[in-house]
Order: structure tokens, then sequence, then C-alpha cells
């Protein structure tokens, strides 16, 4: 980030408004949003989930998704409205004097066509350059980039590189024509921490490298942090704030701004238990013939919570099937409670069906859309404690009671609630069959910062009251600090670690959880430009 | 390989299948040609004389062994009454069936390279200006050709093409000696029935194959770099429909096979298909398998076909990691 930018206007959006068409009925999206970007500048747009900013980011392309419309306000990029020119016209602009880069790197390629040919596709519209010196200077990318192999790379098809370097690729794409102007949307929301670090300082470096402008959207203020010049802040299609990003984090001037990062102030005091609720010794487990868990030994302590943590494909999901008995292992025993459980869910005893729960990370798929709430948490109560008409319904209520929700949402469906309230109802359902042992599997991931304390501090309470034991797994580190007693590092199916959360969140670490811990983001500026000058001296 | 030993095993079923179901049928060929009034000791003669006495089972093994060593054996039908006089006359399925087998490719050969292309484009535009008048009427007019059934079809095109105004002949007789050019005027019709009741299928399965993947995230990624309509159909889109595709105009080829039982009658077109409707009327157990047998790898072929081009067509599958 060089201070000394120029101060010549790039874009200047004026008071957007944008609807959307869902439910039989027009939405406001956004509702009067300015934005102004200079020339080499990075706006951070920051916001949670349907604040608008996705909307805002492509509204500053000129382009609306299927299904909503400008209703009024001026898009001047370079002195031209991009709101009034028509399809064909943007079309000139799209990709080459604008480019876009997705969230979901994966789902972005064409899986039909070879990496160098979509990463030139756009540069090769405008015909100036032939494709052989397109290819060259893609591939220059890729090294600038620091992708693996960048000379052969391109030839790949997506299936075939990893999602941290999808999303280097795609940057690559979106700097092949040279534009003035980039939009990244959510670029490592769907990455591993370790691998987050990686991408964000290559495109910090290439935006730098080429003084390109960029709007960057994110939901992860720490992120934000690191990348952008300027911060604004959305809600409900409204600014909050905006400010240069270290005023921004300094001294953050809105009620909302501050409560955004508020999650990461939740601190537990950790203890530990030497009776044991459940213990699994030198598990080996597979998925057909690839072997995914080797020698795994963990201990739960009684009534506390042990946080698994550990990168996508590090085996944590899969020891949670393993405990479940979704996925009988190959090697290696369950001992729950002091007695032993056998692999296979068909050969559990009700009982031991009933003692452990299970809540997963989409509630959207995790609950019967045709059920109503009543249903829902009802079924456990009668299938397992055998309680049926008003004494059923009296313990429902008294479930959603503890949920903080109350008796209105017994004739609701799953989609008639909030993200946050659908999750709440995961958790009741798992209360309801009265489990001594409750496996979350990354139950906050998909959720807001706000939402994700509220459910925390639930779970929280809720161990408190019940005495019930959790095993939380998860990628982010401050949810760790945040709820548990101990903490499982696990890596490539094997535990790196295993002890008291201050154990393992200080020094010394193996060098795994150093490379984990050191990748969180942090709200410091600097922090990322410090990191790499660590780690590359 | 996997792919390739189970439609042996269908094909073989298939044919289990088609054996048994003549052996529930009432009466059999001696009793069918002998007639009514025959004494017991001729219908048992001839049974003799065409092996029908032997069990079932017995019989589907000798025919089985025989096929594959190429050797359909003899139509009942053709065969000589006369003692002795061994088979002079008698006509082998092979040579009866052979000649009919290319007039009925030649007929669904024709109407598959009309209807392919045609149903392709139109899909493809169709999908390309979604909801307009266009894609509406082509929609809507699909609909009503694959829900007539095809002899209705056939005598539309008989009554407009034929009738009111003569431009076409009604009956498709064609012979070894009939130029291609005579070929295809005499075909037209059942030519036309043909593209018309499978075209809608395909057309409608191509379009609703590409809106599906225009929905995509890298659908919305190539517009926003810059892709024109036409680019986003025809490079981004279709790529990704080939599969889907090709598996719809494997099942609508063997329909058309199938289709051409019923047309070729209509037209009284010397196919495959008239030969079969005429056997299984006469109890004529040797042609039949042999049609049932064709047309049943014709289909397990074209299924073939129609999976090996979707490996082909997805990288995923063709380069795995």
């Amino acid at each position: 980030m060089t201070l000394n930018k120029s101060k010549e206007l790039l874009l200047e959006m004026k008071n957007i408004h944008i609807d959307g068409f869902s439910d039989e009925r027009w939405h406001k999206i956004l509702k009067g949003v300015d934005l102004t970007l200079h020339r080499g500048e990075i706006l951070g747009l920051i916001g949670e989930s349907g604040a608008g900013k996705s909307t805002m980011g492509k509204a500053a392309m000129g382009y609306t998704q299927p299904g909503c419309k400008i209703i009024k306000g001026e898009i001047n990029f370079n002195g031209i409205d991009l709101a009034k020119l028509t399809e064909f016209e943007k079309r000139k602009i799209w990709g080459t004097k604008i480019s876009y880069v997705a969230q979901s790197a994966a789902a972005s390629f064409n899986p039909a066509h070879r990496l160098m040919d979509q990463t030139i596709s756009a540069a090769n519209r405008l015909k100036i350059n032939p494709t052989d010196v397109l290819k060259k200077d893609a591939v220059q990318l890729y090294e600038s980039l620091q992708l693996p192999d960048a000379e052969n790379i391109g030839d790949r098809y997506p299936h075939q590189v990893s999602g941290g370097q999808l999303q280097r690729i795609m940057t690559a794409m979106a700097m092949s024509p040279r534009p003035e102007l980039i939009i990244f949307d959510e670029p490592t929301t769907a990455l591993d921490v370790t691998t987050q670090v990686e991408v964000l300082s290559a495109m910090r470096s290439i935006v730098d490298k080429f003084n390109t402008a960029a709007i960057y959207i994110t939901h992860d203020l720490a992120v934000v942090a690191q990348m952008a010049d300027r911060i604004k802040v959305l809600r409900y299609g409204e600014e909050v704030e905006e400010a240069e990003t270290r005023d921004m984090l300094s001294n953050p001037k809105e009620e909302y701004t501050k409560s955004l990062w508020s999650v990461r102030s939740l601190i537990k005091p950790e203890e530990t238990n030497e009776d044991y609720m459940l213990s699994i010794k030198n598990i080996d487990a597979a998925y057909g013939s690839s072997k995914v868990l080797h020698n795994v030994s963990i201990d739960i302590p009684k009534g506390k919570t042990v946080a698994i943590v550990g990168e996508s494909g590090s085996g944590k999901s899969t020891t949670a099937r393993v405990i479940t008995g979704l996925l009988p292992q190959l090697k290696g025993e369950i001992i729950f409670d002091g007695k032993k459980l056998s692999p296979k869910l068909e050969q559990r005893s009700k009982e031991e069906l009933r003692r452990i729960q299970i809540i997963f990370q989409m509630p959207d798929t995790a609950m019967n859309p045709r059920q109503t709430v009543d249903e829902i948490i009802g079924r456990p109560i009668e299938f397992y404690q055998g309680i049926k008409g008003k004494e059923r319904e009296a313990k429902v209520i008294e479930l959603l009671k503890m949920i903080e929700l109350d008796e209105t949402f017994l004739d609701r469906l799953p989609s008639e609630l909030s993200g946050g309230q659908k999750q709440r109802i995961c958790i009741a359902r798992a209360l309801a069959a009265n489990p001594d042992l409750i496996i979350c599997d990354e139950v906050t991931s998909a959720l807001d910062q706000i939402v994700q304390e509220g459910i925390l501090k639930l779970l929280q309470k809720l161990q408190k009251e019940l005495g019930v034991t959790y095993i939380f797994i998860t990628h982010d580190i401050a949810t760790v600090k945040a709820i548990s007693d101990e903490i499982v590092v696990m890596y490539q199916g094997e535990v790196v670690e295993q002890g008291l959360k201050s154990k393992i969140l200080n020094p010394p670490y193996p060098d795994y959880t150093e490379l984990l811990l050191s990748s969180v983001p942090e709200m410091d500026p600097d922090w990322l430009t410090n990191l790499l000058n660590k780690r590359s001296s | 390989m996997l792919r390739l030993s189970l439609g042996l095993v269908t094909v073989f079923a298939f044919s289990v299948i088609i054996f048994s179901t003549f052996s529930f049928l009432p009466g059999d060929f001696a009793t069918e040609i002998l007639g009514q009034s025959a004494t017991k000791s001729a219908v048992k003669a001839l049974r003799a004389e065409l092996g029908l006495d032997k069990p079932p089972v017995t019989r589907y093994f000798d025919w089985l062994g025989n096929v594959f060593q190429g050797d359909f054996g003899s139509s009942f039908s053709g065969r000589s009454k006369v003692q002795g006089d061994q088979g002079d006359r008698s006509r082998e399925v092979v040579g009866l069936i052979v000649p009919r087998l290319k007039n009925t490719l030649f007929l669904t050969g024709v109407a598959a390279m009309l209807a392919i292309p045609l149903s392709l484009i139109l899909g493809i535009s169709a999908a390309l200006y979604r909801n307009s008048y266009y894609d509406r009427s082509a929609t809507g007019v699909s609909l009503v050709t694959v829900s007539s059934p095809e002899f209705f079809t056939a005598y539309i095109f008989i009554l407009l093409l034929a009738t009111l105004f003569p431009v076409f002949p009604t009956i498709s007789n064609v012979d070894e000696a009939s130029t291609l050019a005579e070929r295809f005027y005499r075909t037209a019709l059942p030519v036309f029935t043909l593209t018309l009741i499978t075209m809608g299928h395909m057309m409608r399965m191509t379009r609703s194959a590409i809106i599906n993947i225009l929905s995509s995230e890298y659908i919305e990624m190539a517009k926003l770099s810059g892709a024109s309509r036409y680019e986003v159909i025809v490079k981004h889109a279709l790529p990704n429909a080939w599969a889907p595709i090709s598996q719809v105009i494997a099942i609508n080829l063997a329909y058309m096979l199938i289709g051409s039982v019923v047309v070729e009658y209509v037209f009284n077109y010397q196919g495959i298909g008239r030969l079969m409707v005429g056997s299984v009327y006469n109890r004529d157990l040797p042609v039949v398998q042999a049609c049932a047998l064709i047309f049943a790898s014709t289909y397990v072929i074209l299924n073939l076909i129609a999976d090996l081009i979707g490996i082909i067509s997805n990288p995923r599958l063709l380069y795995p990691k």
C-alpha cells in the first residue's frame, strides 16, 4: 500500500438504488449508496450477507444479476455513465477495462476449457496482441502470482488444480487485459487460512505492480484491513460509515462497525477434567481405497469443549463421522463413557445413538423443508424418550425457550426462518434427545459474525446449564478461542497435537500449528506485510 | 469395458425375454399354417420337421449357438412342405433380413441426418432467445409433435402432401433397382414423419440442457468478462451440455428405429419393422428373434456411443487428477 496515490477519479457511483425480485415481490437491495474510487486505489467493501455489498460491486460494472434492476443512480466510469449503456456497449468494457474475480473459483471456471484459454479469452477479444504474446504474458502473471509450474499450469483443466491455485489463476485472468479496475468479490472466503495468506499476498502485490484500482468485497474485517486503502461498511443496503483503513480500525465511529469484530472478543476461561466422556484410540479410516485418518487418538473430557481445528482435508469431519458411526473405522476403538462403541451405526443401541448427537454446518440442508419446527424438534423427543401428546408439546416449547425462541415458532417452516434461527432449531433438535455429547461440525461458519456470536454464547450457556460435552469442529481460530477448553490440531489425517487451549495457543508450537496460527488475519493493517517479511527472513 | 459387457448382458437378457414370450403365445407356426382343421398327426409332423417338438430350453440354446456362428436359421414360412426337397426354396433369415435392414437403416439414417442438426439448431437458438415469441412457439409446436402418435402424424402428411397437394407418393415401395434420387423421393413422407416425432424431444432437451447450464457461476463469469450472447451459449454452455444432449439423441434414434415399425406399415415400406410385424403374425420365430435382436443391439450400441461422447466431452472424466 503506497500512500501517495493519484487523486484522479476513476469511478464515481452516485445514489445507487437497486431492486431485486424474489418471493413474488420486489425488494430494495441498495437504497442510495455513493462510492468514489481513484486510480490505483483499493476500496474495501464490507458487511454481512444481505448487506448488498456484492450487488454494489457488480453494479460498479453496470451489471446486475438476473432478477435485479438498477432503479436510479449514476455509474460514472472514466466519464461514461455505465447505467445508460446498452448490453453491447457494456460488453466492450467488461473483462477488458473492468474485470471481476469471483468468490468460488472452482465454480467460476468453465470445466470444459483449459485454464490458459480462459485466462487470455478477455484479452484476446481486444485483438491488440496476438495469442502467443498473451500466452507469454499469462505465464509471467502466473509466475508473479507464485503459481507452481507457471510454464505448464495453463494446459490443465480447472479440476486438476487446487482451490487456492484457481483463485490466483482467476486473478491472472482478471489482470491479463490490464484493466483499470478489478472487482474482487469475496475471493478468499472459500479458502483455508494458510492458503488465504498466499492468495492475499499474491493479489496485493500484483495490484500494486500494475497500479490497478480495485474494489475488495468481503465480510472479514481483518482481511480487508490487509488489502484496502479505504473501507466502506454497508448494512441493509445503506452505508454505515467510510474511512481510511487505519482510522476505521483504530477508531470506528458507529456501534455497528464495532460489533462486526465482537466475536473476536468472546473469551472463555479454560477448564479440564480427567474423566473422559469419549476416547478414540488409534483410529484408521478410509473412503473406498483412499485412507483419510491415520492413527488418530483423541480424548474428550466430560462436560467440556474440545475444538478440532485444521484445514479442509485434514480429517476433522471424517473423525466426526467415525464417532457417530456413519463411517466405520478400519482399525482402533471408540470408548464412550467407559464402554466400547461398535463401529457400525446399525449395531449401536438406541440409547447409544441418543447420547451422541450432531449439528451440521448448513442448517438449510440439515432440516426437512416440509416439516414445521414442531415436527423437527418433536420427533427426537418421541423417538428417544417416547413422550407424546401434551407432554411432548410442553417439552418442545421448553426447548424453544432454551434456545431463546418461543412458541410462536411452532408452526413455521425452515424457509420462514433466518440463518441464525435455523441453526438454533438444529441445536434444539440435538438437545431434544437429551444427549451427553454434541458434535458441532462447523456450525457457525455459514453465519455472519454477529449471528455467530449469538450461537456461540447460546452453546456456552447450554453447557453451563446441562453439562453437555461438545466436540467443536472448525477452521476458524477466533471461534476456537471463544469456545474451547482443549484444542486438537489435525493435519492430513493425523493429530498434530492435543492439549489445553493455553498450551496450544502459546509457544512453543510445532511447525504446522505455527503456520496455522500465524495465518489467521489480524486487525492490524500491517499484519500481512510483517508476516511476509518474517516468513521470508 | 464394463459398459460393453453390461451391454452384451442386456442383449442376451432381451433374447431370453423374446424367446419366452413367444412360448406363451397361443398356437405356434404349425397350427397357424395348417389352420383349424388340421389333423393332429399333420401338426405333429410339421412340428417335428421345424424342431418345435423339442423343449423350449433346448431350442433356445440351439438357436443361440447358431447365432454365434452368424447363422440366424431359416424362416419357417418360406420352407418347402414337400419331404425330401431339402430347403431349396426355404429362405435363410439372414438373406431375408439384410436387404430390409438396409432399407430401414436408409430411412432412419436420412431422418436422423435431418432431425439431429435441425433440433440442435432449433434448441440452441431457442435457448439463445429464451422466452421470446420464437422460443415459445418452437417449444409449443414441439410439444404437439411429440405428443401425436406416429401413425397420426403420418396420415396428416399423407393428407397434406399426397392427397391435397400431390407432391410425394403415399406408398414408398423401393427395390434393388431404385436409384438414390428415387429412393429420396419415395421415402420423403416416412422420413418427414420420423423426423417430426423425434425432433421435438431432442430440441426441447437441448434447450433445457443449455438453459440449465446458463445458471452456473461460470456463465456469469463469462458474461462479466465480456463474452457475447452467442459466445456464452456456443463456447461456454454447449461444451458442457454434450453429455445430456447425446443421451437424448441416442434415445431418440432408438425410438426412431422402433417408430419405423409403424411408419413402414403405414407407407408400405419394405423395411425390417414391417417384416417383424408380419412374422409375429405368422409366429415365424426365427425371423422375429433376429429382428428383435437387431433392435436390442442397436439400442445398446447407441447408448454406448452416447456414453462415450459423454466421457470424451468431459475433461474431468478424460483427464483424471
